[in-house]
């Protein structure tokens, strides 16, 4: 989960990703944010985000983004 | 022959008034409700007698501006669209500079817009509904118009700080409409996926093409383009045919994996305008839509957003680069070199444009329009005007036009128009801020600043986010001890970059 906060704080300096929890339905991020997201996710816990798992349930907290990552490195 | 765009709708209205022709998230209009709810807005600006004069509408994207525009229009006035999302100080310029008889707006704004009206009358969208029309009343004043008339003013960023007003006439709209339909085959059948805002002139493809053709534009929700899923299957659901995107939102689709993994079998022609495609993206969709028609499409907004296309008729490599092509018909080129001659062979030069597409100028700015739209300098013998671009090309060996660089500080970023020197201008307004830079890192698609001075980087942002756009804000900040400065004085770009 730290590394997670580590590479979410990389992205985006100024959110306060432990108390957000609408970063895609407030518009946190924006597409190119996601893109990089999912390119150093899948980099460093060696997992391949789909497209079909780019969905707000997914991508709306740091706390959701953990859980599926916890699902794909199964 | 088609005089003014209304004449468009008319013709729809008449031949398909229960068919959609814009939709977005909240509602579906026909061309019967387009055309009806447009001319209660018209009768309310002619009954003030508001007459070619400069109608601002503040309203989220929606289908709601487009029957804006045509209420606009049908009044015999001209339209100017303003994002919701700007900062107030920014509103204000363009304000200042238009200065609008009225605002269209709606409840949700209205607190927003009285900040900034000034002079300008505040109509909300719902009032305009219950104004009494008639159809003589609108036709009136529709047969004093002209082509040359104006029919909108579209403001894009400006290094000095003032965004400028791009003066776009009824004639150059049904120029490019008529171009667009002749060369794509656009027809009744098609349905649009909307992409850009309607502030940027892109937008003006979709639109006009389903007016002139009683075709069907659907609006995508802008949060889709980070939602691979979403988009893919809205498009798939609306059976789009077409689509006009911003390179950057192909881009992101394939660099998130997603092109291909859902089908569109409605899916005809894929059109791109606004940014460099690069191939590498571009294939991927290729691969996956190989049935699809492909167009790189160039040009800016003082053109009336295209006047070069090309088809593509061949393979490409990942690392080549897409031709811009060759000029739209009744659009006529010229490059030229350092001393405004024509280049020869495989000379740079920079991409000059003649003919009915001209802008008329940026509104209320003779100073810069002077420096951009020149005389021919091929034409000694009458009064002809070209526009200067600012792009560097050149000709291939198979004369198709290629793209090289700008010849100054604007960018395009995330599918945006962006002068750096108006970000430039906004830091160095900020207290605490010395001297500062701003430069692209076209690798990593980021704007890069660099300042010296007192104030920290968290501030400095603070401050800037109330002059300029979210989409200008530099993604990364240098807070530098010492700024390079070059033999001439002037703040070291080269050394910059370096830093990069």
């Amino acid at each position: 989960m730290d590394k997670l906060l580590e590479i979410l704080k990389d992205i985006k300096p100024d959110v306060i990703f432990s108390s957000e929890k609408k970063l895609i339905d407030n518009n946190v991020l924006d597409s190119f944010d996601i893109v990089q997201l999912v390119m150093k996710l899948n980099e460093e816990f060696s997992i391949e985000i789909g497209a079909e798992d780019i969905i707000p349930q997914n991508f709306n907290s740091a706390e959701s983004l953990w859980l599926m990552i916890q699902k794909l490195q199964d | 022959m088609v005089r003014i765009v209304t004449d468009y709708l008319n013709d729809s209205a008449r031949k398909y008034p229960d068919k959609i022709a814009f939709a977005d998230e909240k509602r579906e209009i026909t061309f019967d409700q387009v055309q009806n709810e447009a001319q209660h807005i018209a009768s309310a600006l002619i009954d003030r007698i508001i007459f070619k004069r400069p109608v601002a509408i503040y309203l989220d994207k929606s289908v709601e501006v487009l029957v804006g525009f045509m209420g606009a229009a049908y009044s015999g006035n001209f339209y100017t669209p303003l994002d919701t999302a700007m900062p107030v100080s920014r509103i204000e310029k363009i304000i200042d500079t238009l200065k609008p008889a009225v605002i269209i707006t709606d409840k949700a704004h209205e607190q927003a817009v009285k900040k900034f009206a000034s002079f300008s009358e505040i109509l909300l969208y719902t009032d305009l509904m219950s104004v009494p029309c008639t159809a003589e009343k609108i036709t009136a004043v529709t047969d004093r118009l002209i082509d040359t008339d104006i029919l909108y003013v579209l403001f894009t960023s400006g290094s000095t700080g003032t965004p400028k007003g791009v003066i776009i006439s009824q004639r150059a709209v049904i120029d490019y409409a008529e171009w667009v339909a002749n060369t794509f085959q656009i027809n009744s059948a098609h349905i649009f996926g909307e992409q850009a805002p309607f502030y940027f002139d892109n937008s003006i493809l979709d639109i006009y093409q389903t007016l002139r053709n009683g075709a069907t534009m659907y609006i995508i929700p802008q949060k889709y383009f980070m939602l691979p899923k979403m988009l893919f299957e809205f498009l798939a659901e609306k059976k789009i045919t077409v689509i006009f995107w911003v390179p950057s939102a192909l881009c992101i689709m394939a660099n998130l994996n997603a092109v291909g993994k859902f089908p569109v079998p409605s899916l005809k022609k894929i059109l791109f305008c606004g940014e460099v495609m690069p191939n590498k993206q571009l294939n991927v969709w290729r691969k996956a839509f190989p049935d699809c028609l492909y167009a790189n499409l160039y040009g800016p907004t003082e053109i009336t957003d295209v006047c070069a296309y090309y088809i593509i008729d061949r393979e490409f490599s990942d690392n080549e680069p897409l031709p811009i092509g060759f000029p739209c018909k009744n659009t006529d080129i010229i490059v030229l070199n350092d001393k405004n001659e024509p280049v020869t062979g495989e000379e740079k030069g920079e991409l000059c444009v003649r003919g009915t597409g001209l802008s008329l100028g940026y509104y209320n700015n003779p100073e810069k329009t002077e420096a951009a739209f020149v005389q021919n300098p091929l034409n000694q013998y009458y009064p002809e005007t070209i526009y200067k671009t600012g792009d560097i090309v050149y000709y291939n060996k198979r004369h198709e036009i290629m793209y090289v660089c700008r010849k100054d500080f604007q960018i395009k970023h995330m599918g945006h128009r962006i002068e750096l020197g108006e970000i430039e201008t906004a830091v160095s307004s900020v207290e605490g801020v010395d001297q500062n830079c701003c430069l692209y890192d076209t690798e990593h698609n980021k704007i890069v600043l660099f300042y010296t001075g007192k104030a920290d980087e968290q501030f400095v942002i603070e401050e800037i986010k109330k002059i300029i756009p979210a989409y200008m804000l530099p993604n990364r900040k240098n807070h530098l001890q010492k700024m390079p400065i070059n033999l001439n004085g002037k703040i070291d770009r080269v050394e910059l970059k370096k830093q990069l």
